[in-house]
């Protein structure tokens, strides 16, 4: 019962809320409706069991990443009301939709558990940290450790990137900033 | 009773949802969070999938994912930062200068 | 020995590959030079290997290498040289290379020259593979080869344009390569079938194996294969109904067709006959039907050549007719005869193609005798040439002609044949007379040509010089015909004329001799003394009809030649155009159209890119539900 109500509500929330993300004009908005949807969305982990993919989803995502879009926000004239030409609705919503009517209708289908075999059980009386890190720090190793390298050169690379022409701002004209470089 | 079927549904309502994002928006910005929004739908299905077959192995792939997610934003985000030093917006359309 | 039968084959390949490489630039007349030092070596290689043949009697076989090697088809590139095949070497090198020396002086003003001698030799070189290789298939290459060369010669001056049928009889020089090369591909046809019914049945191409299997044959397998062997036969050496392309190409250059007629193409039917004798003297219905076709064409040529103006095509009609007594004689089962006559009408028939051109080079070009007359007075050698091969044509004896036709007319009385004898007999005045209508018009009698403004010149002196081993052997290759038996029949059959003929022989080869001499006496009396024109004759029905070769030329032009043009302009403009252009087009129009219109997606805008991906997913998505539904 308590997971019947959990599953709709956070169902409904998280698809409102990224509803809002998606038709948004406003940029912050969009930003912190994608940060509670991000919440909600750690909410489904912790039914499914999964703590600990729960609480990275919310470190990760939560902390980091919606951190990081707010702080490169920054570099954004973030105020003003986003003004674009928008893809005819006819085409999104006849795309959209019918995506959308597909997917449930496959996933609505009912699932046949034979043709689906079990490749890393969890230990029986760990709880899930321990079995995740069981299996993560044996069976997936190397991909854990490429993931690292992986991580760390996103970040040198996002340092370079976002880094390059610190001095120079970019909500001034191109003449303050000459007189900013002249000054030094 | 919420079986898979349930999550996987609302997995692929969520994934939509992304998609809608990706083919109405024109701010790139608004494209990375579309983004978020589909690998969020995976991974909501990835984890059910992985309760209901009591198999590790989807969360692992979730792991994967919110890593891959990390680097993609703070690649992203750098490039999109230095597009807007050049350029001044964030625009698909006024971006587009490879007309064939 | 191995090394002379190579160097006698490929001297000639030589040649062209070395006239070819100065194919392109202007007349050096070392590269005649070079050419006829290099047939004159193949010359002296054949003879050679002649003499060793003769005095051992052994065959000199040689196999350079494996050809064809697949499933049951074994081919090897194998050149083999017994009596037949070393005889032909001979006649046809020794007369190439007077050709060759011949067209030093010929050719002298062309420029196209150094072209002419590169395949003035593959000539010699396709024919030299036809009369050795020791297999049908070989012999096939040789043939074909023959074919190849005889189309760029004949259509030697290609640059000539179209003119109308009454104006020059063979249109142009292209035309007339052109002819001569359909027709010989559709004889060739036969050729071909003929060496697939020879395989099929004894799964060899190789003369020994072929001839020595013939006994296991069924009679209807042999008489089939004798007749497809035949037609080709009847293509190359120009038997009716074939016969049109021959007088046709003498519109290439003269030594070209002196090559033709004495040594290298039509000769090569005869050869096939000869050499394929173990097949056609076991079917006697084919056999005989190429004695009655031989007889007819050498009757029938003949009777062209008496009203015709044109030298070389009397002496292109003249050719026709002596193949036709070989034909005879082979068809009657004398074939060391015929190849006798082969030889002996090789010397003399080059010979007077050879004055013929002298006559030509000299009169600038016109062929018309009507135009000629008294040039005796400036070219006493090449009359002296032109009457001794004339003499020899007509078979006056003690000249080479005499001697091997009368053999074979002989050969048609011996059979019993008597009509063929008859025809024969006529055939021989016949020839005598427009031989020598020929010879009298063109040197004795008033000088016509002084009406067109003509200077006359005799030919350079070594040319003459270099025709004379030609007109020597027009006149004492007679004597040899003893000796060609003894040597010929270790491998031809040999005919014995039987004991009723021996004792006619005297009386028979009077007879001939008294009409060829009286067809000499009426040439002399009409024309001697110069040209008298009766415009009744002229217009008479049976002149005309000689005139225009029996109208054929025209009725093949009629019934064959317009109906195809006809026939392809339709396919043309009807399937060509409407069907197979338009579908091609279609795909090709289909293509530019789905591009031009793809290119609109192409906008540069990563979210239209992005909606088409979209599009993409949503169809394999619907793919994938689809085939899951129906599945």
């Amino acid at each position: 019962m308590f997971e019947q109500i959990a599953f709709y509500l956070f169902s409904i929330l998280t698809i409102g809320l990224f509803l809002v993300t998606v038709f948004s004009n406003n940029i912050l908005y969009a930003m912190t409706s994608l940060a509670s949807g991000m919440v909600l969305i750690a909410g489904f982990f912790f039914l499914n069991g999964a703590d600990f993919l729960g609480v990275v989803q919310l470190i990760v995502y939560v902390g980091a990443v919606m951190a990081l879009y707010a702080f490169g926000m920054m570099f954004f004239n973030v105020t003003k009301t986003i003004k674009e030409n928008n893809t005819s609705n006819v085409t999104v919503f006849v795309l959209g939709v019918s995506i959308a009517l597909l997917m449930v209708l496959m996933f609505a289908a009912p699932i046949s558990p034979e043709v689906i075999f079990v490749s890393a059980a969890p230990e029986p009386n760990a709880t899930n940290p321990e079995a995740v890190g069981l299996v993560l720090f044996t069976k997936y190793l190397v991909p854990f450790e490429v993931a690292a390298v992986m991580l760390l050169i996103a970040m040198i690379g996002g340092i370079i990137l976002a880094g390059k022409k610190m001095d120079q701002s970019l909500t001034k004209t191109d003449d303050e900033n000459i007189i900013q470089k002249d000054i030094k | 009773m919420i079986g898979l079927n349930h999550y996987l549904i609302v997995a692929g309502l969520l994934f939509a949802i992304g998609l809608i994002g990706v083919i109405r928006r024109r701010n790139l910005l608004m494209l990375f969070f579309a983004t978020e929004i589909m690998l969020n739908a995976a991974n909501v299905a990835f984890a059910a999938i992985s309760h209901y077959y009591n198999d590790l192995s989807g969360q692992m792939f979730a792991f994967f994912i919110v890593a891959i997610a990390a680097s993609e934003v703070a690649i992203g985000l750098g490039l999109l930062i230095l597009l807007y030093k050049k350029q001044g917006t964030l625009d698909l359309d006024d971006l587009a200068t490879m007309k064939g | 020995m191995e090394s002379l039968v190579y160097i006698a084959l490929f001297a000639p390949l030589v040649s062209s590959l070395f006239a070819g490489l100065f194919a392109m630039s202007p007349r050096q007349t070392f590269v005649g030079v070079v050419s006829s030092l290099l047939l004159f070596v193949s010359f002296v290689s054949s003879v050679l290997l002649g003499y060793h043949i003769a005095t051992t009697g052994a065959n000199v076989h040689v196999t350079m290498m494996d050809w064809i090697s697949v499933a049951d088809l074994h081919i090897p590139f194998g050149f083999m040289a017994d009596q037949v095949s070393v005889t032909m070497m001979v006649v046809v090198t020794l007369v190439s290379t007077v050709v060759h020396i011949y067209s030093i002086g010929y050719m002298d003003h062309d420029k196209s020259f150094n072209r002419f001698f590169s395949y003035l030799s593959a000539f010699v070189f396709s024919m030299l593979v036809l009369v050795m290789s020791d297999n049908f298939a070989g012999l096939f290459i040789g043939w074909e080869g023959v074919g190849v060369c005889s189309w760029l010669l004949i259509g030697f001056w290609y640059h000539k344009p179209d003119v109308s049928r009454e104006e020059n009889p063979s249109i142009s020089p292209s035309w007339a390569a052109n002819e001569a090369f359909i027709m010989n591909r559709i004889a060739d046809l036969g050729m071909l079938v003929g060496l697939f019914i020879i395989f099929w049945n004894t799964g060899s191409l190789q003369y020994d194996v072929v001839f020595s299997q013939i006994p296991n044959l069924a009679p209807a397998v042999l008489t089939a294969a004798a007749a497809a062997l035949f037609i080709g036969a009847m293509g190359k050496s120009a038997q009716f109904p074939l016969h049109t392309w021959l007088t046709d190409a003498m519109e290439g250059p003269t030594p070209v067709s002196a090559l033709i007629h004495a040594a290298t193409m039509v000769t090569a039917g005869v050869f096939l006959v000869i050499r394929a004798n173990p097949i056609f003297s076991v079917t006697p219905e084919v056999s005989y039907f190429i004695a009655a076709l031989g007889t007819f064409v050498a009757f029938f040529a003949a009777s062209m050549a008496l009203v015709n103006r044109d030298l070389k095509r009397i002496i292109a009609f003249s050719t026709l007719s002596q193949l036709g007594y070989m034909f005879a004689a082979a068809g009657l089962g004398a074939y060391w005869i015929a190849l006798f006559h082969l030889a002996a009408h090789a010397f003399f028939k080059a010979l007077l193609f050879l004055g013929a051109g002298n006559v030509m080079h000299a009169m600038h070009g016109e062929l018309d005798i009507f135009k000629m007359g008294g040039l005796r007075k400036k070219m006493g050698w090449t009359y002296a040439y032109m009457g001794l091969a004339s003499l020899a044509l007509a078979g006056i004896p003690p000249l080479a002609g005499f001697f091997s036709k009368d053999a074979i007319i002989e050969t048609a009385f011996n059979e019993g044949t008597l009509i063929l004898w008859a025809m024969l007999v006529i055939t021989a005045g016949m020839t005598a007379f427009y031989s020598f209508r020929q010879v009298f018009l063109t040197f004795l009698g008033d000088e016509r040509y002084k009406e067109f403004g003509i200077h006359p010149h005799e030919m350079y002196g070594f040319v003459l010089i270099a025709m004379s081993p030609l007109a020597i052997l027009a006149v004492i290759a007679g004597f040899f015909r003893d000796w060609f038996n003894s040597f010929i029949i270790h491998l031809l059959p040999n005919y014995e004329m039987s004991e009723h003929t021996h004792h006619l022989a005297l009386i028979l080869g009077a007879i001939v001799l008294v009409v060829a001499v009286s067809g000499i006496v009426l040439a002399y009396i009409k024309y001697a003394k110069g040209l008298q024109r009766s415009e009744k004759t002229e217009n008479g029905f049976i002149y005309k009809l000689l005139a225009n070769q029996y109208y054929i030329p025209k009725i093949y032009e009629a019934l064959i030649t317009k109906p195809y043009a006809e026939i392809s302009k339709l396919m043309w403009t009807k399937v060509d155009i409407r069907i197979v252009d338009a579908t091609v087009d279609g795909i090709a129009k289909t293509i530019y159209k789905s591009g031009d219109g793809s290119r609109k997606m192409q906008t540069g805008n990563l979210s239209n890119y992005l909606n088409w991906m979209a599009g993409g997913a949503l169809v394999l998505l619907f793919i994938t539900v689809a085939s899951y539904v129906i599945g």
